[in-house]
């Protein structure tokens, strides 16, 4: 209180990359590597359960099914966390919000992500094919074939049109590269407009970002939707749930947030982002605490009406997870880290304006909502053959030091601050 | 002296000068029973150094009541006091008390929260506000300090403090 006047506070400033930080990354992604080596080894060597799954009419289990899997979990899930970074960036112009400016850029960082995961995920379809999509069978869309699949069949148009149904998934593939190709537009578009007002300054940058920002939400409305259909739901290709977009979505939100909050006090702990004080944190807080409680709300709206209707087509996704020795006891782990602890540790005034509460259930609830993936991809996908070991530990600290890696390395080329954005000063006097 | 009836009210009209004021005066050592304004004051509450309210500690506790009751009252109901097979499931369905514990966690704590507010304001229907300076509602900010609470304090000293910390005028005020 009572600090009328002017503040200096150094706009020019810019995150220096240094080498030390460098290591400290690199050395999670060699640990990563090995625990990743270590557990294809064990997936080879084991060799997963050949007979059960002869006897069961299935094809044998291959370790590298668990590999592509793995890569699909951790594409989809970073995937996620990039686009929230520009989503949560072109919402602060759709809102006109004026408190978050320091931390525009902060956001807009997890975007660099997108090209890569872009090229990873097409790269990962067109490597895993059969293992990880039994929609893409042909014999399941050929009438005189044993093996016809009827209710695939009538789904087929989705990934097949205007190609015959069983050769290539034309639509699907169209989607996937139509959605990163607008993403990486959007991102760029942001921050070629961010750069000119750094440039040339004055009120007309801000306007232009908001009619862009406003665009982009439109598309990513439709194409986050889409896409969780696509690329998580087309797993389980019998089964379907139409708020499933949401579901997603409400995933990648809170893990996008709590990157940015960890982020945002990382570098706060470095000695940038002078004019970020404990109000810019509580409100990030309020955003991790109330959107993991509407992740709660999208999943268990899920849940319980499938639970009451009780209608087979529909309970058997349940029924896959909770009855299986894998995957029945990271249901309640799920909804554990997800639900109960940022609920009861984030409730407080107090842990919303101290980074340690937040730097742990932050860090906590990338876990929670990588395990959130997890259940959604490997159950339909491996089946009893998946879990938690070696290989998906060692995945996500590769994935996850890459992406800080590239994220880290697209922040370090522009200044931290939009010097220019007029709603700076705003900024500085937020006080909640 | 008697607590609570003699008064000495500090007249500001303008905030800035008040906030300064405020700070001066508790600063000199005179306990301010409460100042009035004719609208919010950024700040004010936190230059008179009032302590945060603990209003969310009583909705929390209001919330866990609603959720212990709607618990209780739905596993009485549906295992106890009639009990129905409703789409195959046990009597005691435990995802479907979760809509209804959710309501009335909400709704008791809200009413909880709304209770204890008025009661620890002292906003009750028949409650008699005590009006210190009627130019409080118009433009005036008063600054009430009860006498009996500073007794280490002449009147005069008081009355003087006030002034040259920017008052208008100083009165006082006496109630029954």
């Amino acid at each position: 209180m009572a600090h009328h006047g002017e503040q200096h506070y150094n706009l020019e400033q810019r995150f220096d990359f240094t080498a030390a930080t460098k290591k400290s990354i690199m050395t999670v992604l060699v640990i990563g590597a090995i625990l990743l080596g270590i557990g294809i080894v064990l997936a080879m060597t084991g060799g997963g359960h050949h007979e059960e799954a002869g006897e069961a009419g299935g094809h044998a289990f291959h370790w590298y099914e668990r590999l592509y899997a793995n890569l699909w979990i951790n594409n989809v899930f970073f995937t996620g966390i990039a686009i929230v970074g520009v989503f949560f960036f072109a919402i602060q112009f759709a809102a006109q919000a004026g408190w978050s400016t320091p931390l525009l850029r902060v956001m807009l960082s997890f975007g660099n992500w997108l090209p890569i995961a872009g090229i990873l995920m097409i790269a990962t379809f067109f490597l895993a094919n059969h293992d990880l999509f039994h929609w893409t069978h042909a014999y399941l869309f050929d009438k005189n074939d044993p093996q016809y699949d009827s209710i695939i069949d009538g789904k087929g148009s989705f990934f097949y049109w205007p190609m015959e149904k069983g050769t290539f998934p034309i639509f699907y593939v169209a989607r996937m590269v139509i959605f990163f190709g607008f993403w990486v537009f959007f991102f760029n578009k942001f921050k070629q407009i961010s750069a000119q007002e750094d440039q040339l300054g004055g009120t007309s940058h801000w306007f232009k970002m908001r009619s862009w920002a406003a665009y982009f939400l439109v598309f990513f409305a439709v194409s986050s939707s889409i896409s969780a259909w696509d690329w998580v739901m087309s797993i389980d290709t019998h089964w379907f749930s139409t708020l499933f977009g949401w579901y997603v979505f409400a995933s990648w939100f809170v893990s996008g947030l709590s990157a940015i909050t960890l982020l945002t006090i990382f570098l706060k702990g470095k000695g940038y982002l002078e004019m970020i004080n404990q109000n810019h944190i509580h409100d990030l807080g309020k955003f991790v605490f109330g959107f993991s409680i509407f992740w709660t709300y999208l999943w268990f709206s899920q849940f319980l009406l499938i639970y009451y209707a009780n209608i087979p087509e529909e309970t058997v996704y349940f029924v896959e997870r909770l009855t299986s020795d894998v995957y029945g006891p990271f249901i309640f782990v799920n909804i554990g880290l997800n639900f109960f602890l940022p609920f009861l540790v984030l409730m407080t005034r107090d842990a919303k304006r101290h980074g340690i509460f937040l730097k742990v259930v932050c860090s906590i609830l990338l876990v929670g909502h990588w395990i959130d993936f997890f259940l959604m991809i490997q159950p339909g996908t491996l089946g009893h053959n998946g879990g938690i070991g070696f290989m998906e530990v060692g995945m996500f600290l590769v994935y996850g030091s890459l992406v800080t890696l590239v994220v880290l390395g697209g922040l370090a080329k522009k200044n931290l601050i939009a010097k220019n954005h007029p709603m700076l000063e705003e900024s500085y006097h937020h006080h909640i | 002296m008697e607590k609570d009836t003699h008064f000495i009210l500090g007249v500001y009209d303008d905030e800035d000068v008040l906030l300064h004021a405020v700070e001066e005066v508790r600063g000199s050592g005179v306990r301010i029973h409460e100042v009035y304004s004719p609208y919010p004051v950024h700040g004010l509450e936190h230059v008179l150094g009032y302590k945060r309210t603990r209003l969310p500690i009583a909705a929390f506790l209001f919330g866990m009541l609603g959720t212990t009751l709607a618990l209780t009252m739905q596993f009485y109901m549906m295992r106890f006091d009639w009990p129905m097979i409703i789409g195959g499931k046990d009597y005691a369905a435990f995802p479907d008390f979760i809509p209804v514990s959710f309501e009335l966690t909400v709704l008791l704590a809200s009413f909880g929260m709304v209770s204890v507010f008025m009661i620890s304001s002292n906003l009750k229907p028949w409650a008699q506000p005590r009006i210190f300076d009627v130019r409080s509602t118009d433009d005036k900010h008063i600054m009430a300090i009860d006498i009996a609470n500073n007794s280490a304090l002449e009147v005069e000293k008081i009355k003087e403090i006030l002034k040259s910390s920017g008052a208008t005028e100083v009165n006082k005020k006496s109630f029954e």
